[in-house]
C-alpha cells in the first residue's frame, strides 16, 4: 500500500509544474506528508523520491537541515504550539511563558504530552514581535499571550 | 517634508475594510501603476526605479534598479525574481503586516518588477510560521488570475507572469539570498560562495533578482508618483562621502520590547531611535529609562542610551559602531536588564541558526553562547570578556572567514555589548552572581 495518500500524490504533481527541477518540490512533498500524518516516515521520503526522480538520501539530506520535520520515531501531536525565545519576547516574558507550560504540562521543548494532544516547541522570532510574548499553533500566531490564554486556545480551558 | 505633514504611504490602507481584497484595492486606485508600467518599455521602469534611489528593505540597503541592471543584457532562456519573505531577523515584523493587510500592494509591485527585470516566473518565498499571511496570499494571487492581472497577456500588454508561493520550513538562513535559492532548489539552505552573484547565476543556474517585500511594496508608488516625489521624503546623499547613496522615503520600523506601545510606523527615512521612542512608542515602559536599543534587528548590534539621537537611516547606525540600519526593527531594553542575559539571547539566536558550512560561525556561535551559559550560571572569569571579543573579531565576512553575513550578525551584538557596556560584564563577573531568567536545560 501507499504510504503517501492521494491528496499528497495530487499537491505533489501539481508543484512539478511550477519548477523547472524536479528536486524543488521536496519542501512542498515534505509539508502535505507532515501536514496529514504529523511526521514523514522512510516509506513516505522513498516514495517522494521516486516521484522526484532523485535517492531517498538526498530527500533525508534536505529534511534532516530543517529542524521542522519529524521522523516517524518522533511524530508530532494533535497540535504543535510554539513559544518565542528570542530577544523582543525574552524582554517581555518569553522565557517565563515557556518555563510555565514546561512544568504545567510536565514535558520538555520539543516532547509532546502523555495523551498526544500537544507537541511544546521553542520557537525563535516568530515576526510577532509587537505581540511579545507571543506563540504560534501550527501556523497561526496569537499575540501577547498568558500561560492561561495558550492552555485555554490549545486544551480547550482546564 | 517633517515627519508631522507625512502621511503613510505604505500603510495607507492599513485597517479600511477588507483592505486585502481586490476589489478595495481597486477602489483607492490599485493596480493603475501596473497598466502605467506595462505601457513603457522595461528598461525605463528600471531608469525610474534607480532614480528614486531606492535601497532595498531587506537589510543589505542595496540599490534596487542598481541591482536589476546587473542581469545579463541579452541573455535567452528565463530570468527569475524571487522575493524574500522569509522574515526572521529578531526584531521585524513589517512584512507580515504587509501582506496581511495589503496583499495586493505588494503583489503590484511584484509584477511590476516582473516585468521591468523580464521575468516570467516568480518566486515568492514565505516563511512557513506566517500561515495567515499565506492564505492572505493564496486568495490574491487568485483573484489576480481571475482578472487578467497575472497569467498570459496581462492586461492585453501581450506580457505573461505566473507568481507562485513556496513556503519556507522555519529557519532563519533561508532570508539569506542564495540560502533562500538553494532552500527553493529543494536542498539544505547553505549560503553560495560569491561570486557568481544571482544575477549572474541564481535559482535553477538562472539570472535572479532577489528582493524583499518592502521593497516591492514601494514600488507601485513610486511608478505612480515618480522618483522625485520618492527622493523629497527621506535623508540626502552625503556630499562629502561619494559612497553614499542616500536614505530615501519612507520606511517601515517596527518597535518591541520595552517600550508602552510596540508596533509598527511608517515615517520618512531618519527619525531618531529617541524619537521613535518617545513621539511613536508611548516611551519607555514603567516610567524607566532605556539601557540599550538594537537599531535595526539584532544582528545590527546596541546602540548606548547617549547614541538614541541617531538618525536611523541607512548611514546613522554604522557611525555610532552598529553594524547597519538593518531591517529597521527597534529593540528597547530598560535599565532593569542585564546586558548579560540579552547577549548570552543574541548568541544564543545565532548558535542556533548557524547553517554550519563555516567553521568560525558554526564554532564561534557555539562557543560565544557556551561562555555565555558559564557566565550566566555564576561560573564566568574576566579573561571571557577578551576571549568573546576575539571570537567575534574573527567571524564574517568582514573579517573574510565566511562565505555570509550571518557571522557578522552574530558578531556585531558581541562587539558592541563589550565595547559599550563592558563594566557591566565585569561586574557581573566578579560578583559570581547567577542569572534570575529561566534557562532551561537542553533548550538550544
Ligand atoms: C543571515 C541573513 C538573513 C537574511 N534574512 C533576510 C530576510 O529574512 N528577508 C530579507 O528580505 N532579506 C534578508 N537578508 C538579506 C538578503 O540576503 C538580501 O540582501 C535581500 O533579500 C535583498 O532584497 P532587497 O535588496 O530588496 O533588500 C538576510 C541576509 C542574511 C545575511
Ligand atoms: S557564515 Fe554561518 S550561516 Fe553563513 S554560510 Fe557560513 S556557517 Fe552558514
Ligand atoms: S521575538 Fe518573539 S516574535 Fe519576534
Amino acid at each position: 500500500m501507499s504510504e503517501l495518500s492521494s491528496n499528497a500524490k495530487k499537491v505533489i504533481e501539481e508543484h512539478l509544474g511550477r519548477y523547472p527541477s524536479k528536486q524543488a518540490v521536496t519542501l512542498p512533498a515534505l509539508h502535505v506528508v507532515q501536514e496529514e500524518k504529523g511526521c514523514v516516515s522512510r516509506k513516505a521520503i522513498s516514495e517522494i523520491a521516486d516521484i522526484l526522480e532523485l535517492s531517498p538520501a538526498q530527500i533525508n539530506d534536505t529534511l534532516s537541515f530543517y529542524g521542522f520535520f519529524r521522523t516517524e520515531e518522533d511524530p508530532l501531536g494533535k497540535k504543535r504550539v510554539w513559544i518565542c525565545r528570542s530577544l523582543p519576547c525574552m524582554l517581555r516574558g518569553g522565557d517565563e511563558l515557556l518555563a510555565e507550560l514546561c512544568s504545567r504540562w510536565n514535558i520538555q521543548p520539543g516532547q509532546t504530552t502523555a495523551d498526544g494532544e500537544v507537541t511544546l516547541e521553542l520557537a525563535e522570532c516568530l515576526g510577532a514581535c509587537d505581540g511579545a510574548p507571543c506563540m504560534l499553533v501550527d501556523d497561526e500566531l496569537t499575540l501577547c499571550v498568558t500561560a492561561d490564554d495558550v492552555e485555554k486556545q490549545v486544551r480547550g480551558g482546564a | 517634508m517633517s515627519n508631522e505633514d507625512f502621511k503613510p504611504v505604505l500603510l495607507a490602507r492599513q485597517g479600511k475594510p477588507n483592505s486585502h481584497t481586490l476589489e478595495t484595492y481597486k477602489a483607492d486606485g490599485g493596480y493603475q501603476a501596473l497598466a502605467k508600467a506595462l505601457a513603457m518599455k522595461n528598461t525605463e521602469v528600471i531608469d525610474v526605479v534607480k532614480a528614486s534611489g531606492l535601497r532595498g528593505r531587506g537589510g543589505a540597503g542595496f540599490p534596487t534598479g542598481l541591482k536589476w541592471t546587473f542581469l545579463p543584457k541579452d541573455v535567452s532562456g528565463p530570468i527569475y525574481l524571487c522575493i524574500n519573505g522569509d522574515e526572521s531577523e529578531p526584531g521585524t515584523f513589517n512584512n507580515r503586516v504587509l501582506i496581511e493587510q495589503d496583499p495586493h500592494q505588494v503583489l503590484e509591485g511584484i509584477v511590476i518588477s516582473s516585468f521591468a527585470t523580464r521575468t516570467t516566473t516568480a518566486y515568492f518565498y514565505l516563511r512557513y510560521e506566517y500561515g495567515r499571511c499565506y492564505r492572505v496570499l493564496k486568495d490574491a494571487i487568485d483573484e489576480m488570475y481571475a482578472n487578467n492581472l497575472l497569467g498570459k497577456n496581462i492586461l492585453g500588454s501581450g506580457y505573461d507572469l505566473d507568481v507562485h508561493l513556496h513556503r519556507g520550513a522555519c529557519a532563519y538562513i533561508c532570508g539569506e539570498e542564495t540560502g533562500l535559492i538553494e532552500s527553493l532548489e529543494g536542498k539544505r539552505a547553505w549560503p553560495r560562495i560569491k561570486p557568481p552573484f544571482p544575477a549572474i547565476e541564481g535559482a535553477f543556474r538562472r539570472p535572479t533578482v532577489v528582493n524583499n517585500v518592502e521593497t516591492m511594496a514601494c514600488i507601485p508608488h513610486i511608478i505612480n508618483h515618480g522618483a522625485e516625489w520618492f527622493m523629497s521624503m527621506g535623508v540626502p546623499k552625503d556630499p562629502n562621502n561619494p559612497r553614499d547613496a542616500g536614505s530615501y522615503g519612507p520606511k517601515l520600523y517596527c518597535i518591541s520590547g520595552h517600550v508602552n506601545k510596540p508596533g509598527l510606523v511608517e515615517l520618512p527615512m531618519g527619525i531618531s531611535a529617541r524619537d521613535l521612542i518617545d513621539k511613536h512608542a508611548g516611551g519607555v515602559w514603567k516610567g524607566r529609562k532605556a539601557k540599550a536599543v538594537v537599531p535595526g534587528g539584532i544582528s545590527m548590534g546596541f546602540m548606548s542610551e547617549k547614541e538614541l539621537d541617531t538618525p536611523l537611516d541607512f548611514a546613522g547606525p554604522g557611525r555610532v559602531g552598529c553594524l547597519g540600519l538593518g531591517t529597521a526593527a527597534v529593540v528597547v531594553i530598560d535599565d532593569h536588564t542585564s546586558m548579560v542575559d540579552v547577549l548570552y539571547n543574541a548568541c544564543r539566536f545565532f548558535a542556533h541558526e548557524s547553517c554550519g558550512q563555516c567553521t568560525p560561525c558554526r564554532e564561534g556561535t557555539a562557543w560565544s553562547t557556551k561562555i555565555l551559559e558559564r557566565i550566566r550560571d555564576g561560573r564566568g572569569k574576566l579573561s571571557d570578556i577578551d576571549l568573546l571579543l576575539e571570537i567575534s573579531g574573527s567571524m564574517g565576512t568582514i573579517p573574510g572567514t565566511t562565505i555570509c553575513g550571518l557571522a557578522d550578525g552574530a558578531a556585531w551584538p558581541m562587539k558592541n555589548a563589550i565595547h559599550k557596556f563592558r563594566p557591566e560584564f565585569e561586574e557581573y563577573i566578579k560578583s559570581g552572581r547567577r542569572s534570575e531568567s529561566p534557562a532551561l536545560a537542553g533548550a538550544h
